[in-house]
């Protein structure tokens, strides 16, 4: 098939009928693929045209998703989305798709009214409804672009529904600041989780004596980023493993993988409590797993309550995850237990292993900002050459560190943020790779390029299982691992001819 | 590509299903019944909780003012006298609603399935990336008909648009699509900040128009508009009958082929369009378009050339019908291709429309094959599944067309309602007149419709449309889903999820039928749950096939294994604790 021209150039008059003329040589039955009239995608042409205002096939979504999904790791928390019913039927749905889990949240449904006079009453009325009938301990109020070009003033409304005793004695409101057109998913999530901070972190009224410090085991807080409930299960695990006991903000896991118990729980028993998020300031460091997910959060437990910050890369891969545990160490003031070392060591045993399979083998990985560069990293220390490194996130700094990191390995690498999947998709058409990681969006490149895919990050809509295996720390490694061979061997068995067919590899 | 009407397919000599014994039917319509009319569907069973006493139940949870509100959306039905339900009005902030947006009516539902038209959507990124192949409706094009499908289109604004304004952007980008794609043609969506900066779409489609010569056109479908999606459906048909129907001529007279139709409000959902095309094109009815689903630009552009448009989805898709009927004198018919006795009915009413004894003849025989190859099957499962109880809170039309899936099988609703349906879906069109018009609902604009000069030529007088009516195939016309239904259902408008969860306990039903939403709430309390926006990624649904694929679904899903193994098998065994 040709590129984009080819559908679309003057071919001819069309006509209803002729459309749906009978054409006998073509009974309905389910066709398949070589079929069809061509693959996915084939209007993408391979020559690149810089385009300055159209975005095709983003790879980023906006701010309030990630506000949500941050939200939904507060234990009895309710997100309410201040805008349009259909951001939040949107975002709901979609967390749903990945998570195939009930997420609840409320809406201030706006009307035309509201939208002309601004949604204070749509708040507040949401607010007596939510606290009524829902009853959570904390609404999660977050913004939209309807409510941010408005220019609502939610704290002034938050205050209003609390003098006018919509705010039942013990229970909280408080909002993150979430429009759709600045940022992404990524940066919402960041901002939600911040703002937690930013509403609850006490400063330790008094400072815990020396003695006693070192008795009992030493709180650490842990932001883990935009991962799945079983990273953040992992990461606590990690961090008990280096004998810290973590406040992990926020915390999905018991939430968006809640088990089947036959009764629906509205609240869930997982999340962060509030009595943790009050108790940051007792931590000895807050680690943020991820700059563009976590860092406001890390930034503000210092500024609140002077809890020192550390900003590390997601744990994905070997490298990243040795950083972490490096700082856990420092901070512990202990050794790994001999466990965490088997676990390190199995890894590296796998990459001895299967080496000659990632050696040299070209990858085009895209997502979020925080999982690109994990990913780029881990893949660059299997040998692997990640040749097309994109994320639709703003911001310069992914550029310059991914560049940074395969300054040696791969200099020619193509890195891009702001980018869309039309662009990679193009990039792919003028210089082919061996693997593609990413989102499940990545499956129509994937199709139509006809290149193995490795499913990863955030969205996953067509497959289960991602939310309860993690991809952090030495096991996720492995498992990533495991995943990008199965990809390249299943590729390697399909195309082999008979004689090359191998039972062993 | 075949040269339109060039064969007439309604007598050809040597196809089997002319020949069929049923080929001599002419002009008997069958029993009463069969044409139009409603039927009370399945009864009940006596020992259910009394509707009044549910009602009262789920309103305890509310403020006051909140429980006064959405009393009048839960209605006790009555199938003689249809009680008046409260329909298309706001949802209380605050409360769990499945609602989603107008923008989502009018780009997700109506104009999206369009497979040759960009669509790109004027806004931040979000809105266009959430229904970016969300929404299962297929596409088989044919040869030389573009599909953007997989394609997400954005302006993806950014807060210097939003304080500065978006119109440059928005020409750039309709310059770039165009320059990349060369489509038919590109509608603009605007989202909710658009409408608020004073962005207007309409002057930069029209200067973008006559700058490409290509069709470009607006639509003000911000998110905030009307009370649900229902505005933006509204807000799309006036769009593609404005912009699009009747743009384009075809070679060769209007009807050419004797019987041609439309086929509106059926989006191809699992590919239900592929199924429904089949079995007109086996009874010898030519399909022109259908609005929106497994169709193209082309065709919609010439889709005032048939000669009646059966409807489908009543709610999303009555203006345009309406609309056609007003401007071009094609009359319309309200039609129901899901279940198989809805299909018959629904065949049986379009060939006794054109009234032709060969075209009666032929959907007969197509009814009576379909039917023989779905019977023995259909039986079996309805063995299984006879009076188990099913509740369905979905869309506009499908908690009323799903109805007649289950009752093919024996299964009775014992509560439904719709997420943004009118007065008239529940009660039927002849309420339209009394609903009350807020200032939601007048904010959507209403077309003013002329007959058009030239164009306009009646298919049906009047006599003949009330000779039709007299045979109980009233067109113009939908009786809605509360004649349907059994007295005492329930019947819950814009089901919030509390009510959702309170009737899931109360009823103990089999099954429930929503959407994406619900889904996991409702499996979480060991129901099963069958979404009938996406269907689960299964289907087609639609005509005798669909059908047993739909019976095979629910006879799957009711004997689901899995939550039988939710309690542990130790749990009642004592515990020897030594010590």
């Amino acid at each position: 098939m040709d590129g984009a021209a080819g559908h679309s150039s003057d071919d001819g008059p069309r006509t209803a009928a002729g459309a749906w003329a009978v054409d006998e040589n073509a009974p309905l039955v389910t066709r398949t693929r070589s079929e069809r009239e061509g693959p996915v995608l084939d209007h993408t042409p391979a020559a690149v045209m810089d385009r300055k205002a159209l975005r095709i096939n983003p790879a980023k979504t906006c701010q309030p998703v990630g506000a949500m999904y941050a939200a939904l790791g507060l234990h009895r928390c309710l997100p309410h989305s201040h805008g349009s019913q259909g951001c939040c039927s949107y975002h709901r749905s979609h967390l749903t798709r990945h998570f195939k889990e009930p997420v609840m949240a409320a809406t201030s449904s706006f009307t035309e009214g509201a939208s002309v006079f601004g949604g204070s009453a749509n708040l507040l009325q949401a607010i007596d409804t939510i606290f009524t009938t829902y009853s959570p301990d904390i609404i999660a109020v977050h913004t939209t672009c309807l409510s941010e070009t408005i220019g609502d003033d939610i704290p002034t409304i938050v205050s209003k529904a609390r003098e006018d005793g919509l705010v039942p004695e013990g229970k909280h409101v408080f909002h993150a600041s979430t429009p759709s057109y600045a940022g992404s998913h990524v940066t919402g999530f960041a901002a939600m989780v911040a703002a937690m901070v930013n509403n609850f972190a006490q400063a330790p009224s008094t400072k815990v004596p020396r003695s006693r410090r070192r008795e009992s085991t030493p709180q650490i807080t842990v932001v883990p980023g935009f991962v799945e409930p079983a990273d953040m299960r992992e990461i606590r695990r990690l961090t008990r493993l280096m004998g810290l006991e973590p406040t992990i903000l926020p915390d999905t896991s018991g939430v968006m993988d809640a088990p089947q118990t036959g009764t629906h729980d509205f609240y869930p028993s997982g999340g962060v409590t509030l009595e943790e998020l009050r108790n940051l300031g007792r931590s000895v460091a807050t680690v943020a797993l991820g700059r563009w997910a976590s860092r406001a959060a890390a930034v503000a437990a210092e500024n609140r309550c002077q809890v020192p910050r550390e900003i590390l890369d997601l744990p994905i891969g070997l490298g990243a995850t040795d950083r972490l545990v490096g700082v856990l160490r420092r901070r512990a003031h202990q050794e790994p237990p001999a466990d965490l070392l088997d676990e390190r060591g199995r890894l590296i045993d796998l990459m001895g292993d299967a080496a000659q399979h990632f050696h040299g083998k070209k990858v085009a990985v895209f997502g979020d900002p925080d999982h690109v560069i994990a990913m780029t990293e881990f893949l660059s220390d299997l040998s692997m050459h990640p040749t097309h490194v994109i994320t639709g996130t703003p911001g310069a700094a992914f550029e310059k560190r991914v560049t940074q990191i395969l300054a040696e390995r791969v200099p020619g690498a193509k890195v891009k943020a702001s980018a869309d999947l039309f662009l990679l998709h193009q990039w792919l058409k003028n210089e082919p790779v061996d693997l593609i990681v990413g989102n499940t969006y990545g499956k129509f490149i994937a199709r139509a390029e006809d290149t193995p895919f490795v499913r990863f990050g955030w969205p996953v809509l067509d497959r289960f299982g991602h939310t309860y295996f993690p991809t952090v720390g030495y096991m996720g490694a492995i498992r990533l691992a495991e995943k990008i061979l199965d990809a390249l061997l299943e590729r390697r068995d399909r195309d082999a001819p008979d004689e090359e067919f191998e039972l062993v590899l | 590509m075949t040269a339109p009407h060039e064969s007439s397919p309604a007598t050809t000599a040597d196809d089997p299903v002319a020949l069929s014994p049923t080929g001599v039917a002419g002009e008997t319509p069958g029993p009463p019944g069969e044409l139009g009319g409603s039927d009370p569907g399945l009864p009940l069973p006596a020992d259910l909780p009394a509707p009044e006493a549910l009602v009262e139940k789920m309103l305890q949870a509310y403020p006051s003012k909140v429980a006064r509100r959405r009393r009048q959306h839960l209605k006790a039905n009555d199938p003689e006298s249809p009680p008046p339900i409260q329909a298309n009005s706001r949802t209380v902030p605050g409360i769990i609603t499945q609602r989603g947006c107008c923008y989502a009516g009018c780009k997700g539902v109506v104009l999206g399935p369009v497979p040759d038209i960009v669509h790109l959507v004027h806004g931040p990124v979000g809105c266009s990336y959430y229904s970016w192949l969300t929404r299962r409706n297929q596409n088989r094009p044919a040869e030389g008909i573009a599909n953007y499908g997989a394609y997400c289109f954005t302006t993806d604004l950014t807060e210097e648009e939003i304080i500065f304004g978006g119109e440059k952007k928005l020409a750039a980008a309709i310059r770039e699509a165009y320059e990349l794609f060369h489509p038919r043609a590109i509608a603009v969506f605007s989202t909710c900040p658009v409408g608020l900066i004073g962005d207007d779409v309409h002057a930069v489609a029209r200067a973008m128009r006559k700058e490409l010569d290509v069709n470009v056109f607006g639509f003000s479908c911000e998110g905030y508009k009307g009370v649900s999606q229902s505005a933006g459906h509204h807000i799309a048909n006036n769009g593609l009958f404005t912009h699009v129907v009747g743009t384009e001529e075809p070679e060769g007279p209007y009807t050419g082929h004797p019987f041609r139709i439309n086929v509106l409000g059926e989006y191809n959902i699992g590919g239900d369009a592929f199924v429904i095309d089949d079995l007109l094109e086996r009874c010898g009815i030519e399909l022109v378009a259908t609005f929106s689903g497994n169709t193209n630009y082309g065709e919609l552009a010439q889709a005032h050339t048939a000669d009646l448009n059966v409807v489908m989805c009543h709610r999303s898709i009555n203006y345009m019908a309406e609309m056609m009927e007003e401007k071009y004198g094609i009359p319309w018919l309200k039609i129901n291709f899901l279940g198989a006795e809805a299909t018959a009915k629904s065949l049986r009413r379009i060939a006794h429309f054109f009234g032709d004894a060969d075209l009666i003849a032929r959907v007969e025989a197509v009814i009576a094959q379909e039917t023989a190859m779905i019977a023995a099957e259909r039986e079996e499962i309805r063995s299984r599944c006879e009076g188990k109880l099913v509740m369905l809170y979905v869309g506009g039309s499908r908690a009323h067309h799903y109805q007649q899936l289950f009752a093919d099988i024996g299964m009775p609703a014992v509560s439904a309602g719709y997420e943004f349906a009118h007065r008239d879906d529940y009660e039927g069109r002849e309420v339209i007149g009394s609903i009350r018009v807020d200032a939601d609902t007048r904010n959507i604009e209403e077309l003013t419709v002329e007959p058009d000069p030239v164009r306009h030529q009646p298919r049906r007088t009047s006599q003949e449309l009330a000779a039709l009516h007299a045979k109980g195939l009233t067109t113009h016309d939908y009786d809605g889903m509360m004649r349907d239904m059994a007295s005492g259902a329930l019947i819950i408008d814009d089901i919030s999820h509390h009510e959702l969860q309170t009737l899931i306990e109360a009823y103990s039903p089999a099954l429930v039928c929503s959407g994406i939403k619900d889904k996991y709430v409702v499996e979480k309390m060991g129901v099963p749950c069958k979404q009938l926006h996406n269907y689960d990624y299964g289907g087609p649904y639609a005509g005798f096939s669909g059908a047993l694929t739909f019976y095979r679904e629910i006879d799957r899903m009711l004997d689901l294994q899995v939550y039988r193994y939710v309690r542990p098998p130790w749990v009642d065994e004592p515990l020897d604790v030594p010590g």
